[in-house]
């Protein structure tokens, strides 16, 4: 079941282009949106919480009850979406539970008290529920302003960097309470640049780079396709001259080439070279020194993923 | 138009601009008017003074309402939308045109309290002025709702709308509608002014418009303000240009 659809969506700001060409279907589940920052996901989050308009293209949302509709000045949208920017802009003269409570009395709830504590009982907040928040953590902003997003217990969660700023324990409450919501059958879809958050999350990711969708489906097959990519590794042992000779003749090797810093090492398969290169000097005995991979920065990782997309 | 009022939003509204002893800096010009007159009227006593004209008119309505007007009326939305709060308000099914709404009363209301009861009290205070005083009052009452939705709009218009404020009270309103007679006719001073001398008619007010022309243009520069800033902020974009 599609949820948000989005269809040749670009935006550009004159002469930059932020979003390029998108079609993408989003259904229940938690949804990670990965990319380097500058790779155009805080866009797409913008324009699916109608807060953008497409430049070309078309983006709705199907909410359960009631026809396709766009988001772009559409505020009624609003009674099934919310949203968590990571803009860490709040009303910081009133307590977490006062700006919780004012948002439920926008959303007009039957019963705003209710719905507050239900909020902040879900985001673990009770505690500095009545704390102005001028005092919180970036961390507890982040929380306060997931509690303000759920109020009105919406189909579709959208969080832009929802992870920013939070320690390790607060993070990983947050990743339980997205996935339970997703579990619920709600839409979850949330930004990040981290690779990590997005893996232990969500099973379906969609990846964007400089503007454009690099990846789509299941974690684990793209996953599979980051890690069977071509890697260089830098390698010193005391006695490389030999240790080369010993790696071309695997069929994991692609390149080896000898350097003044030792070995350059190109292989087709990751979890292979990382496996056998420990055995391979350890049975000739060959003392292994140093392994280092030169390319693992996710800039380069999505970029493999564009080419390999593109060929 | 009460059905546009939003109480949660005016609560907010009103917490964030009288917050944070923000009330105190509100108040700082107002004590000034009262004070001027206090001293003025120790140090000038006698009924064919002419000073209250001055003080009230000049200084009252060319200086204490235009500028309360503009720093209040550009931040009950403008902070909002600088900050990027506005969003928080924005996300939710509130229709655009009570938000602005609201917001305008808020202004409107706050701008009344800190620049037409000051002017109202001052008048009282100055000898044999009390006629002069209620003619200012209601005209710095009508002075507080034109130049709230005026300045309302500009902030939403554009991030710079202190300046264009500014440019508007001292080059517009200060100098071209006084040295230009049609520029009053754009001039929400001249309307102010029209209406306070139709109530208590005094040549030294330098009145240049009628009560029915001041009224008609209040209302629709008013009402016009409140349509344009509902649609403006009907396309809100979130990096704080419309688009």
């Amino acid at each position: 079941m599609t949820v948000i659809e989005i269809k040749n969506v670009s935006r550009w700001y004159g002469n930059v282009v932020a979003v390029n060409d998108i079609t993408m279907e989003i259904g229940p589940g938690v949804t990670g949106l990965l990319g380097p920052n500058g790779a155009g996901k805080s866009t797409i989050l913008h324009m699916i919480a109608g807060f953008l308009a497409p430049s070309r293209g078309t983006l709705t949302v199907h909410p359960v009850l009631g026809e396709p509709v766009p988001t772009w000045r559409n505020p009624d949208i609003y009674r099934s979406l919310g949203l968590v920017p990571e803009r860490d802009s709040v009303y910081a003269f009133l307590t977490g539970r006062e700006f919780v409570s004012s948002t439920a009395k926008l959303h007009e709830l039957a019963n705003p008290g209710a719905a507050t504590r239900k909020a902040i009982e879900m985001t673990d907040m009770e505690q500095a529920a009545d704390r102005r928040i001028a005092t919180y953590s970036k961390g507890m902003r982040q929380r306060i302003k997931v509690a303000a997003a759920l109020v009105h217990d919406p189909e579709i969660l959208l969080l832009d960097e929802p992870f920013n700023g939070m320690d390790p324990r607060q993070r990983i409450h947050m990743m339980e309470l997205l996935a339970k919501l997703g579990a619920e059958g709600r839409t979850i879809l949330f930004s990040s640049h981290i690779l990590e958050e997005v893996e232990r999350l969500s099973g379906t990711i969609q990846v964007m780079v400089a503007g454009r969708l690099a990846a789509s489906g299941d974690f684990r097959a793209i996953r599979r396709l980051m890690t069977s990519r071509p890697h260089v590794f830098n390698v010193r042992s005391s006695d490389d001259r030999r240790l080369a000779a010993l790696l071309v003749g695997r069929p994991y090797t692609t390149a080896v080439e000898l350097t003044a810093k030792g070995l350059q090492v190109r292989t087709s398969d990751f979890g292979a070279f990382c496996a056998q290169i420990a055995v391979l000097t350890r049975d000739n005995k060959i003392a292994l020194r140093e392994l280092l991979p030169t390319d693992e920065s996710l800039e380069s990782v999505f970029g493999y993923l564009i080419s390999s997309q593109g060929s | 138009m009460s059905a546009y009022l939003n109480p949660t939003i005016a609560a907010l509204t009103l917490r964030a601009t009288l917050g944070r002893r923000r009330a105190f800096l509100f108040a700082i010009p107002a004590v000034i008017l009262i004070a001027l007159t206090l001293v003025l009227r120790a140090s000038r006593p006698g009924a064919d003074v002419l000073w209250p004209d001055r003080v009230l008119g000049d200084f009252g309505f060319s200086v204490l309402l235009p500028l309360t007007a503009l720093i209040i009326g550009t931040g009950v939305l403008g902070a909002e939308i600088d900050d990027g709060s506005a969003i928080h308000l924005l996300a939710t099914p509130v229709r655009r045109g009570s938000i602005v709404v609201t917001k305008f009363a808020v202004a409107a209301a706050v701008t009344a309290v800190f620049a037409a009861v000051p002017e109202l009290l001052a008048g009282l205070l100055a000898p044999d002025s009390a006629k002069l005083a209620v003619a200012l009052f209601v005209g710095a009452l009508v002075g507080s709702v034109i130049y709230s939705a005026v300045f309302l709009l500009a902030s939403v218009l554009t991030t710079r709308a202190i300046a264009f404020g500014l440019l508007y009270v001292l080059i517009w309103e200060g100098l071209l509608s006084n040295l230009v007679g049609g520029a009053r006719i754009l001039s929400i001073a001249h309307y102010c002014l029209g209406i306070a001398n139709a109530i208590h008619p005094d040549t030294n007010l330098n009145a240049g418009l009628s009560l029915a022309t001041s009224l008609i243009l209040g209302v629709i520069v008013t009402i016009g303000a409140l349509i344009l800033a509902t649609r403006r902020l009907s396309a809100f974009a979130i990096q704080g240009e419309p688009a």
